[in-house]
């Protein structure tokens, strides 16, 4: 979302009128919604896992973008009325965390991370590498993430993943890949289109510890491959 | 130097993330010698005589903190901290991607300690497929025994959820952490109470690193003296550095506490590139001053690197070689600080701010060598202003960077101003000045 002293008179008016319906709504009714089985059954049990049921704000959260690809004010409005809060209450949640999508965004997410390791390795290079395969905008996908025209995809350049050790590196629909080069987001992108894992071999989920006190055990491959069938 | 690996033993052993591969290693053996043979405050005892400190940043004792909790009947809870998002931190995801038994058991342990009934792994929301894994483990855990409502038909009441966050640094501050595991928005709290007293749902809290509960089942094993046997003696046992940034070897490596920094930089991690030269290094996570080439010789402990003006904080150590510029550090780091703030108190959410917006006007030459010193009159004024250290971690390291590395600020100013980019030649305000310099 752009700051919004730089809205205009009347995209303000509009921000400010698709505020407040929510805003002033309580509790919404369970009877009165058609909250889908499988969300509710997930909203739950989670809820049941937790001494205080309020704990479970951020897991229904992600069950919801989970459902329908983004937190959608009807998908929050559900979920509040599951777990009997208010969908302010939700939303004020929803706004704080930098994975929970409140506004559409593309199907696959692309996260590269641009902090100090990373961006001492290459990574401003790779998230524009991520952005031109992709089809999304260079400077926005910087600052808030940007989705492709065909809504296919979502990159943004994220503050650190954790996973300096891999630098420069990306997190693509919540799975880690690392170190990549440009040619690697291409490759990436190409087989999202096409339906495939990308970067199987990048997988940081494949990598050995870095040292270790036998220095082969670095040089020992993975053994990904003959057990399959 | 090699490394000296206890949480990382046999770290890539197949089937080691799997309960039987664990359990073929000895594990869940302390569990059952804490259960059976132990007190909960010979196990307090014992941690604390160990010098066990955490390994998320502050490097408190943990037994120590352990018996800061009441004791009686109450809720009580532990908190398991794996929200890993410093700059730098990777060594949590590791440990819980390949070796989650271990910390499973170092969980039940110290719930056992402190007599908590529910303990929590909140983990980052990012680190997802890792989550999956601990999941799988604690699973496994449950159908053992381990972990429920009856713990090896002991009457032991220990439950072990799962919390994935969803993308905030601050959740990492334990307050904040608190908040966030009760559903709400993840802002730090005034402290005191600490959480030992009043933590998660207003009840006494144990909350530590991902790596410190991980060496527990170690101690209660082999015992305080072992412990103690590793490392210095005020920085015991081991510890897993995440060495990254230029150096040819990134990664994880587990060492004594007390050996050279230049070993782990250069040693074990390979140093940077043939013919570049470290120029500066965060011993510490991006949160920590930086030191120089000079320093590499520092005993890498607590105590050595507080002594030096920094400090070891979580153990990760990001290296800049003499490619990188310093102000374009300074801002990376400012940056990340500014978008991770959460705007509750003030020195912070401005300060972060502004001191952005100014780093970003030196390194695009819109600069004076004034604006260094505003920026680091407003380091000053964040560090201890505020709930908790959010702040202060982007103040200690830039604040470190201008008054170490000033001349090049400078340098970086005058050579963006003469290559014309200057704003400050176009306006008005600059115009007395150029006239004075021009009479001079």
């Amino acid at each position: 979302m752009r700051p919004t002293d730089e809205l205009t008179a009347a995209e303000r008016r509009e921000l400010i009128a698709s505020m407040r319906p929510e805003d002033a709504e309580g509790v919404p009714a369970l009877g009165e919604l058609d909250v889908p089985a499988a969300l509710r059954e997930q909203i739950e049990t989670a809820m049941a896992r937790y001494p205080q049921l309020r704990s479970a704000a951020i897991p229904a959260l992600w069950a919801v973008q989970r459902h329908y690809g983004w937190c959608t004010p009807q998908g929050v409005r559900e979920a509040a009325a599951v777990m009997g809060v208010t969908p302010a209450y939700l939303e004020a949640v929803a706004t704080f965390y930098d994975l929970i999508a409140t506004s559409p965004i593309g199907r696959h997410r692309i996260l590269v991370c641009h902090n100090i390791s990373c961006w001492m390795n290459g990574a401003d290079e790779l998230l524009g590498a991520f952005c031109d395969a992709a089809g999304a905008d260079r400077d926005d996908a910087d600052q808030h993430g940007a989705s492709s025209a065909d809504g296919e995809f979502f990159v943004k350049g994220f503050e650190c993943l954790g996973a300096c050790d891999i630098a420069p590196m990306a997190s693509i629909d919540q799975r880690y890949y690392g170190p990549l080069e440009a040619a690697d987001a291409v490759a990436a992108i190409e087989a999202l289109r096409d339906g495939e894992e990308p970067l199987s071999d990048k997988a940081l989920a494949l990598r050995p510890a870095a040292g270790g006190p036998d220095p082969s055990a670095t040089e020992r491959a993975p053994d990904a491959e003959g057990h399959d069938a | 130097m090699p490394e000296t690996r206890v949480l990382f033993r046999d770290i890539d052993a197949p089937g080691l993330a799997t309960i039987q591969g664990y359990r073929d290693r000895g594990g869940y053996g302390a569990l059952k010698r804490a259960l059976h043979e132990l007190e909960p405050d010979e196990l307090l005892s014992s941690l604390e005589d160990s010098g066990l400190r955490g390994r998320g940043g502050a490097g408190f004792s943990m037994g120590k903190k352990g018996s800061f909790l009441p004791r009686g009947e109450m809720e009580k809870y532990l908190c398991c901290n794996a929200d890993e998002s410093e700059p730098g931190a990777f060594k949590d995801r590791e440990l819980m991607q390949k070796n989650p038994h271990q910390l499973i058991e170092g969980c039940a342990i110290a719930s056992l300690a402190v007599g908590a009934t529910y303990a929590f792994v909140f983990i980052r929301g990012e680190y997802w497929e890792i989550a999956d894994i601990l999941d799988r483990a604690v699973g496994e855990a449950y159908d053992a025994g381990y972990l429920g409502a009856d713990i090896l038909d002991t009457g032991v009441r220990v439950e072990l959820i799962v919390h994935r966050g969803a993308g905030a640094y601050i959740c990492g501050e334990e307050t904040a952490l608190l908040d966030a595991l009760e559903g709400k928005r993840g802002n730090p709290r005034l402290k005191p109470p600490f959480p030992a007293i009043q933590g998660l749902y207003g009840g006494p809290t144990l909350i530590n690193n991902v790596e410190t509960l991980s060496n527990v089942p170690h101690i209660v094993n082999n015992g305080a003296d072992w412990f103690k046997g590793f490392g210095s003696e005020q920085s015991t046992g081991t510890k897993v550095v995440s060495v990254s940034g230029c150096v040819q070897r990134p990664g994880n490596y587990e060492i004594e506490l007390g050996i050279p920094s230049r070993e782990i930089i250069y040693g074990l991690a390979g140093g940077p590139p043939k013919g570049r030269r470290v120029k500066a290094w965060f011993p510490g996570g991006s949160s920590a001053p930086v030191l120089t080439e000079a320093d590499l010789d520092l005993p890498y402990t607590f105590e050595d690197l507080a002594k030096a003006g920094s400090m070891l904080g979580s153990g990760s150590i990001i290296v800049a070689d003499d490619t990188i510029s310093i102000p374009e550090l300074a801002l990376r780091t400012a940056r990340f600080y500014h978008h991770e703030s959460c705007g509750k108190c003030t020195p912070c959410r401005e300060g972060t701010n502004w001191t952005t917006k100014m780093l970003d006007r030196v390194v695009r030459g819109e600069a004076t060598p004034m604006d260094l010193e505003i920026i680091a009159g407003v380091q000053e004024k964040i560090i201890g202003h505020c709930l908790c250290v959010l702040g202060d971690s982007m103040a200690m390291p830039v604040g470190s960077m201008v008054a170490k590395f000033r001349d090049e600020f400078e340098a970086t100013i005058e050579a963006a101003r003469e290559a014309g980019h200057g704003a400050l030649d176009h306006s008005p305000l600059d115009r007395p000045l150029t006239t004075g310099a021009q009479a001079a």
